[in-house]
């Protein structure tokens, strides 16, 4: 079966068990308006659906009762017992309809007109008589076929048993069973539906006294559905486990028992295993969500005469499960306005200058903790006047509220419940569902959702989501004396106060790298610290967090940072919810409760987060490129002082070398290894040749069978982090600091160490290549860019750098020429795929070969950049990789070219 | 812990009776109905909530689940406890699917009172416990069993938990 209608059946379904309820709460209480509203959602969204689909029968239904809960809903038509019934039927008759689809692939032929034409009159202000109702349709009383009332058809014996045991069903399974092949019993208020070809199995229409259980069975995939509050328990479990790992591998390290640190090492492997398998359970990328969409665009296109390009990016940003259920519903909805009320016909295009395929974008990507997507379309946008008439007309503002507010606040408007631009009521869309609805849906996951529109230009939603993890990684920091959870995600680097905090007038700021950051004080916001402020003193012993909301960077101050934990994410005590600083609670480690900081409320509740404040383009914030690259670190300890660390990545070996096999050469140490002697260079000062009979901890690097060892004192542990080096550091052989694990740890600048063992120990044996190939390698990145030139360097390669794409071109209009370029993708200014082009487009590089560098290496990523010009595609840090590309593309352009 | 908290006196409450767990709030005797009672713990380490009402003591671990301490001195408006005194008790009970600690000075006996003896709470109390309270038992048995000596406040969970 078409995986599209799979998953309209199964979601349809979903929805259609709380209708029944719904309904039924509906015939109590006739006049709830959010009952009304939730029901004309739903069969709204199966009516727009079918229509994609291609349900003619069920949209026609549909459509026919969805014209009846609009007069309902606005209130031209009072409720009444007959209405429900009849709205009752067409719940049934949908469902029927949907099992003869579950079992045959397509929509069981039938006749509907009966339902449609009384659905009709009521529309048309009919009174829905029952008994009338009743006589009425007692003319197809045809029989009902063998059903399992349960929900599932038995078609051809692929539909998988469901997990739940259906101990709730079995009464309604006896009922039906008793009721085989007979009509509906004359007690059922509402006739049995009817179904005219025999050969399609039909479940009996359950009578609204024993509502639902016919949920289960829809869906055919050769997946489990399983129950979410069991992915949730396992969840639980699962962290818990991760929490009480962590605390075992604590207590071992300082044991240093080495018979428990082998099974321990596989149980530390096993639970993080676990972890990942279950945490992928409920892990899916938005494609998922988005894979219906290009049918439904072609057939929009078709259906309105428009053309329409939809172009999708990001499609493998994952997020959670439940959070995508949730979104499906509002993106899909987004789209059809996009096409429908965003873009303009083909003939309207062309007069406005534009081409005449219209675009639909959807972009997706994470984002500070969140997930964002972009729906957006080149379209006429959002009419602020009409808007404005539209919404004094409505009574939801006056004309003297509307003079005050900016255009963007009258656009918003589009977001209130009835509220519709379009002129006309499309069967596609514009009854005034639909933005509403998404907005609801969003928040409910506590989402938010804006728009950016320009008339004329086109219209842009952006919705933001959290990431609703169970287990995240945190900040725990101290503020006022109290410990607190910062989610690293949000957490863009950390930067000791020190004297760069500065006050204008009362307002603490961080000069960091150009930038003014502002700063807030925890303990203050908090209300922690009573005491008079002793000005500055507290901000300049401690750490600030940077923090990254949206487009917007700040600073929070806390008094000391320890270290990254995994937690668990539980919810605040409803009594608790008005606090909007705190996102949740957790359980640390070591058995404490404490409190997770929710940066988005910190933001609000400082306005550093206020709108428009900053709106930069993402690509401008420098911040975001590199705080996304994580990397491996070894760290290790070497003479006094905190913890070093260097990329894993440039390290070739790490060694254990009994101190026997150190010997003295010039008076420096040496080792024989690997059939050559390789140079050992002491990271610390003073250091002396460990004792006969001791050990000697080494970093191997190794360039092209060059060795050189530095020797540390012990090897301490390898951590995955996002590397953030506080600048302004200028001590030889090391990069910065940066806080690594909650601590501050010096970064070795590896170039520097080579060079230290290069100077006596390589120059004379370097190969002496006739010409060495130009390179230039182009990065923003200070970091990677100091890694790069000294390994391609040892490589044999002649090495340029550049800061940015700006640089590189400049460096081309000034007559250097390269023999490759290697290039970063995400730079500020120019980036490389930008940089690539202006490359290609001429010029005197127009044939030099390009290499992307960079951390996103799927399909469509890979794509753009093979677009822009670049010749290959290499991760970073992958060095063989990254000489491998190069060799390869130099012996492609050198051959023919004869350079 | 439910056996625990079974009625020492009549092992079956007789219907008219109700089984109430006795409670000390800055030497006021309370009670609370020992069915909504989940747990009974000694001191607790506590994190404080910042910016949370002032009735909120804080979180505590309640074997891996979080639990909201509500300190009933504060809730009640009474003095706040001495520093360096005993440390409080949490009773722990369910409100609206959630879990909330009650911290009281110290805890008593779970008692089967009649709920004959229990009158409306009288006009002249203060405004703020009429609002908590759910009446008083008089005939309150002391712990020498001697009846009728000591007046009981009936807290409303529901009502305590009214915060915010």
């Amino acid at each position: 079966m078409d995986d599209l209608i799979a998953d309209f059946l199964t979601e349809t379904s979903e929805g259609l068990a709380g209708l029944d309820a719904a309904l039924l709460r509906l015939e109590r209480h006739p006049d709830d308006p959010r009952t009304i509203g939730e029901i004309f959602r739903l069969i709204h969204t199966i009516k727009g659906t079918c229509g994609f689909l291609g349900l003619g029968r069920l949209e026609r239904v549909a459509h026919a009762g969805e014209n009846v809960l609009g007069r309902y809903r606005d209130g031209s038509l009072t409720v009444t017992s007959g209405g429900v019934s009849l709205i009752l039927r067409v719940v049934d008759r949908v469902r029927e309809i949907m099992a003869g689809l579950e079992a045959s692939g397509s929509e069981p032929s039938g006749d509907d007109s009966a339902i449609i034409a009384e659905l009709d009159a009521v529309f048309a202000g009919e009174i829905p008589a029952e008994d009338a109702a009743r006589a009425a349709e007692a003319v197809p009383q045809a029989v009902v076929p063998a059903a399992k009332p349960a929900g599932r058809t038995k078609s051809g014996g692929k539909a998988a048993e469901p997990l739940g045991a259906e101990a709730a069903a079995a009464p309604a399974e006896k009922s039906g069973r008793d009721r085989r092949a007979k009509p509906a019993p004359a007690a059922t208020p509402e006739p049995a539906a009817t179904v005219e070809t025999p050969a399609a199995p039909v479940q009996a229409a359950a009578p609204p006294a024993e509502p639902i259980q016919a949920t289960e069975g829809v869906g055919v995939a050769q997946t489990l559905r399983v129950n979410v509050d069991v992915l949730e328990s396992l969840m639980t479990l699962v962290s818990e486990l991760v929490l009480t790992r962590n605390q075992l591998l604590q207590l071992s390290r300082a044991r240093n028992d080495s018979a428990l640190t082998g099974p321990l090492q596989r149980l530390s492997h096993i639970t993080s295993e676990l972890q990942e398998g279950v945490m992928k359970t409920r892990m899916q990328p938005i494609g998922n969500a988005w894979k219906g969409l290009p049918r439904l665009v072609r057939d929009l296109s078709r259906e309105l005469g428009k053309k329409i390009e939809l172009e999708m990016r990001g499609a493998d940003t994952e997020l959670d499960r439940q959070v995508l259920e949730m979104i499906r519903d509002p993106l899909t909805h987004m789209v059809r306005n996009s096409g429908d009320h965003g873009l303009e016909g083909p003939a309207e295009r062309r007069e406005a200058g534009k081409p005449e395929a219209g675009r639909i974008m959807l972009d997706a990507y994470h984002e500070g903790g969140h997930i964002i997507i972009e729906v957006g379309d080149d379209g006429r946008g959002l009419p602020v006047e009409k808007i404005r008439a539209k919404a004094i007309a409505q009574g939801l503002a006056t004309e003297q509220e509307l003079a005050g507010m900016g255009e963007r606040d009258i656009q918003r408007f589009i977001f209130r419940a009835g509220f519709s631009t379009a002129a006309a009521v499309t069967s596609v869309s514009g009854r005034g569902v639909g933005m509403d609805v998404v907005k609801t849906n969003v928040e409910k996951i506590g989402g938010t959702i804006d728009l950016r529109s320009r008339e004329g230009k086109g219209t842009t939603f952006l919705i933001k989501i959290p990431l609703t993890l169970a287990i995240v990684s945190a900040l725990i920091v101290e503020a006022g004396g109290e410990r607190f959870a910062i989610p690293q995600i949000g957490v863009v680097e950390l930067v000791r106060a020190g004297d760069g905090v500065m006050h204008i007038k009362d307002a603490p700021v961080l000069r960091l790298r150009d930038r003014l950051l502002p700063l807030v004080s925890l303990s203050r916001l908090l209300r922690l610290d009573e005491r008079p402020v002793a000005e500055g003193e507290a901000e300049r012993g401690g750490f600030v967090v940077v923090t990254q909301i949206g487009q917007n960077l700040f600073g929070i101050i806390v008094d000391r940072v320890f270290d990254t934990e995994e937690i668990v994410v539980k919810p605040v005590a409803p009594i608790l919810r008005h606090v909007t600083m705190f996102s949740g609670n957790t359980i640390l480690g070591d058995g404490s409760v404490i409190m997770i900081l929710d940066p988005n409320g910190i933001a609000r509740a400082t306005g550093v987060g206020a709108e428009g404040v900053q709106e930069e383009r993402r690509s401008t914030a420098v911040t975001t490129a590199t705080s996304a690259e994580r990397l491996s670190l070894l760290l290790f300890r070497a003479g006094d002082g905190g913890p070093r660390a260097v990329p894993l990545g440039l390290v070739a070996r790490l060694e254990d070398l009994p101190a026997e096999r150190i010997e003295m050469s010039h008076g420096k140490p040496v080792v024989q290894y690997r059939g050559a002697l390789m140079p050992l260079v002491p990271i610390a000062d003073g250091w002396t040749m460990p004792p006969s009979g001791g050990r000697q901890a080494v970093l191997v690097f190794d360039d092209s069978g060059r060795a050189m060892g530095l020797a540390v004192d012990e090897i301490l542990d390898v951590v995955e982090e996002s590397l953030k080096i506080e600048s302004g550091q200028d001590r030889p052989g090391y990069l910065g600091t940066a806080v690594i694990s909650g601590r501050a740890t010096e970064v070795v600048d590896c170039a520097w160490w080579l060079r230290q063992a290069g100077a006596d120990w390589f120059g004379p044996q370097r190969p002496a290549s006739a010409r060495r190939a130009r390179v230039l390698v182009v990065e923003d990145s200070a970091f990677f860019r100091n890694m790069l030139v000294p390994a391609l360097g040892a490589a044999g390669f002649e090495v340029t750098a550049a800061a940015s794409g700006t640089q590189a071109l400049k460096l081309r209009e000034a007559g250097e020429s390269f023999d490759a370029i290697v290039s970063d993708i995400e730079m500020p200014e120019l980036d490389g795929l930008g940089m690539a082009r202006a490359i290609r487009d001429g010029g005197s590089w127009h044939e030099t070969p390009l290499i992307a560098l960079t951390s996103h290496t799927d399909d469509a990523s890979v794509r753009r950049s093979r677009e822009a010009g670049f010749m290959d595609h290499v991760p970073k840090f992958d060095r063989d990789a990254l000489l491998g590309a190069l060799r390869s593309c130099l012996a492609t352009t050198t051959a023919p070219g004869g350079h | 812990m439910e056996a625990a908290l079974a009625p020492r006196r009549t092992t079956v409450p007789a219907a008219a009776e109700t089984s109430v767990l006795t409670l000390t709030v800055a030497g006021q005797l309370c009670g609370v109905p020992v069915l909504g009672v989940r747990d009974i713990l000694g001191s607790q380490a506590i994190t404080p909530i910042p910016l949370a009402p002032a009735e909120v003591a804080g979180g505590l671990n309640l074997r891996g689940r979080i639990v909201t301490a509500v300190d009933l001195r504060r809730r009640l408006g009474l003095p706040a406890r001495e520093a360096g005194g005993p440390l409080p008790m949490s009773v722990v009970v369910e409100g609206g699917g959630e879990l909330y600690a009650l911290l009281a000075d110290s805890v008593g006996d779970v008692l089967a009172l009649p709920e004959a003896g229990l009158a409306s709470n009288p006009p002249t109390l203060d405004p703020l416990w009429r609002e908590v309270c759910a009446g008083v038992h008089q005939d309150v048995p002391d712990s020498s069993g001697a009846a009728g000596a000591r007046l009981l406040i009936m807290l409303d969970v529901e009502r305590i938990l009214d915060i915010g």
